[in-house]
């Protein structure tokens, strides 16, 4: 069974949000993700300073299954990103809301997280998917 | 063992040693390396035992069936392998002059014309592409060459369903086009209404793949054409599924613009290692004058290479002569040999086959991710619920497949369906063959029901147990790195 903070906020493409207390966002990918794809084997995160739309691809985690884009969960500015994936990116696996967070965005809509999934909607879509 | 390994020094086998030392006197001392190669010193005996040991390790289609199909190679007859080795052929250099080479001409016209009417590609093929990449790659160049002769530069869109093939994103990406991904509805077909969403004064054109990666027939394609056509946009069409519709539905027909064909998939052609390839591309009228260069023509009863000056708007040359002249003769014998009459039975009967197989397997208790299609020449078996229950994944039953001495399907591929395998059976092999394959399959089920461990501990009979992928990834290291033995031979010869 995955595990699914309650604190934070989903997309249906499994990103998970956290808005932080500067007015950022942080944005990884959900333990049910990172279980589907297995051992991730390279994270490639975006631009620092990169302005990316919603819905937009701007990372990519790659298993040794298969390779899939990060969206953009909010448009706005890439203001940080985990360069400790570049060597570790089994950080993913193991911590995947914490030490395995992928960037961090200053949203162009400071309200645009609110509109995403809550923690039990993205349960019941995870547990859709059967 | 690597055969550096099994290096000692002094040993030496004669049968390939050079007649004559070559004299290096002429090239400057600074070209020149001051001490040997470390090169593996060994008998003859010991090379030909360590070769041949190293070829029966090989899990092939020359040894063990092979369902990944012609998504990687068919069987090559061998036929096609002595023809294209005939000594008029091997002996030919590329730049004897086009008199002196007339019945190779002849074989490359009449392998464009064959492809072109197999594929109603009526604007021609060119051969000259190398790989199925370069052909991909080619097909896109048209398409933006076609656009921007016509100074129609706002088209800077791909289309690509997220059933097509990895490489036609990536092939897009290449030629310059920002990627629209358009999803695939629940029976296996392109999501009508997010095409039509997507489709607008920035499309230059889309890539699909019919039969679809999914394993069925994409039903609405001359919606699809019509569509892209009324917006302005190019149809390109991935060859890689041609074996299930080989002479009898052609691409042209469906209204595409340019295809590239993977001969090494379709037409039999060795692939194995990488290559040589051959991806030849077909075109519509319109994209003709941008095909790339040479293509054959004839004229009269002689043949001549086509150049910049019969097609000055040609997107260029991709290799340095025409193509990989060996891989098409292979494909040319090929289709020589099926004949017209032949060609519709490729397709019959790999989709044949592959329609049997899923249905002994669903006989089986195996779960079909398109329960209600019929199969293309390969359909794609979930088990997700499987590993739900067991724990037991498609990774798993691929490498317990090699205990029972086949060769494993394409797995996780494609992304859209979880724990899948694609099974491509194609049409050479034989009912025993296909019942055999099946048998395993069933057993496998069983035991991963009943013993799930023994299951994921698979492979047990190869030479090789299961293989850290993870590791072999993240720290990919496929150099040999000469140990102290070399590093004395190569003092060795310092000194000598």
């Amino acid at each position: 069974m995955s595990n699914t903070p309650a604190d934070l906020r989903y997309t249906k493409s499994h990103e998970w949000v956290r808005s932080e207390s500067d007015g950022t966002v942080t944005v990884g990918i959900s333990d049910h993700a990172q279980e589907l794809l297995g051992d991730l084997v390279f994270v490639e995160t975006p631009e620092v300073g990169s302005s990316q739309d919603a819905g937009a691809a701007c990372a990519v985690v790659e298993s040794v299954k298969a390779a899939s884009d990060v969206y953009a969960p909010v448009a706005g500015e890439v203001v940080a990103v985990n360069e400790q994936l570049a060597d570790s990116p089994e950080l993913v696996n193991s911590d995947p809301y914490g030490e395995g967070w992928l960037f961090r965005l200053k949203p162009a809509d400071a309200g645009a997280a609110g509109g995403l999934m809550d923690a039990d909607a993205y349960q019941a879509m995870v547990d859709a998917e059967g | 063992m690597l055969i550096f390994e099994r290096s000692r020094s002094g040993r030496r086998a004669t049968a390939q040693a050079p007649l004559r030392v070559a004299d290096v006197s002429a090239l400057p001392e600074r070209f020149r390396r001051g001490t040997r190669a470390p090169l593996p010193e060994l008998s003859e005996l010991d090379v030909v035992r360590h070769y041949t040991r190293l070829s029966q390790k090989n899990f092939s289609i020359d040894t063990q069936f092979y369902p990944l199909g012609s998504c990687t190679m068919k069987y090559n007859p061998r036929a096609c392998n002595s023809l294209a080795m005939l000594p008029g052929f091997l002996n030919r250099h590329p730049h004897a002059p086009e008199t002196h080479s007339q019945g190779f001409l002849a074989c490359m016209y009449e392998l464009q014309e064959m492809l072109r009417d197999v594929t109603g590609m009526k604007g021609g093929v060119s051969l000259t592409p190398m790989a199925g990449a370069q052909g991909e790659f080619a097909g896109v160049a048209m398409i933006r060459a076609y656009h921007d002769a016509r100074k129609d530069t706002a088209r800077t869109e791909i289309l690509v369903p997220d059933a097509a093939h990895g490489t036609n994103p990536a092939t897009a990406t290449m030629c310059g086009y920002t990627v629209k991904e358009i999803p695939t509805d629940d029976s296996g077909d392109v999501d009508m209404e997010a095409l039509k969403a997507a489709l607008g004064p920035h499309t230059a054109g889309i890539m699909l793949t019919n039969p679809s990666t999914l394993g069925v027939f994409e039903r609405r394609i001359k919606e699809i054409a019509d569509l892209v056509h009324q917006a302005g946009g190019l149809l390109y069409y991935d060859g890689a599924n041609l074996n299930a519709i080989l002479g009898k539905v052609r691409p042209g027909d469906m209204g595409f613009d340019v295809i590239h064909m993977n001969l090494h998939k379709t037409f039999s052609t060795p692939h194995g290692g990488g290559g040589p390839g051959a991806g030849a591309v077909g075109v519509s009228e319109r994209l003709r004058p941008f095909m790339p260069i040479p293509v054959v023509a004839k004229e009269g009863e002689r043949y001549r290479f086509m150049t910049e000056k019969d097609l000055p708007q040609s997107i260029g040359r991709l290799s340095a002569f025409a193509g990989n002249a060996g891989v098409l003769l292979r494909a040319y014998v090929y289709m020589r040999m099926l004949g017209r009459a032949g060609m519709p039975r490729v397709a019959e009967f790999s989709t044949l086959n592959a329609n049997y197989v899923m249905a002994r397997l669903k006989e089986k208790g195996f779960e079909l991710a398109f329960p209600g299609r019929r199969a293309t020449h390969e359909f794609i078996v979930t088990l997700k619920r499987l590993a739900k229950e067991t724990e037991v994944t498609a990774m798993d039953v691929a490498k317990r497949l090699l205990d029972f001495n086949y060769h494993a399907p394409t797995t996780y591929f494609p992304l859209l369906v979880p724990e899948c395998l694609l099974i491509e059976p194609t049409e050479t092999e034989s009912k025993e063959t296909l019942d055999g394959f099946v048998e395993a399959m069933a057993e496998i089920l069983e035991e991963a029901r009943t013993s799930p461990d023994k299951v994921k501990g698979a492979p047990y009979t190869q030479p090789n147990r299961r293989f850290d992928e993870v590791r072999a990834a993240r720290e990919l290291d496929v150099a040999w790195h000469p140990g102290a033995a070399l590093d004395e031979a190569a003092e060795q010869g310092r000194a000598d």
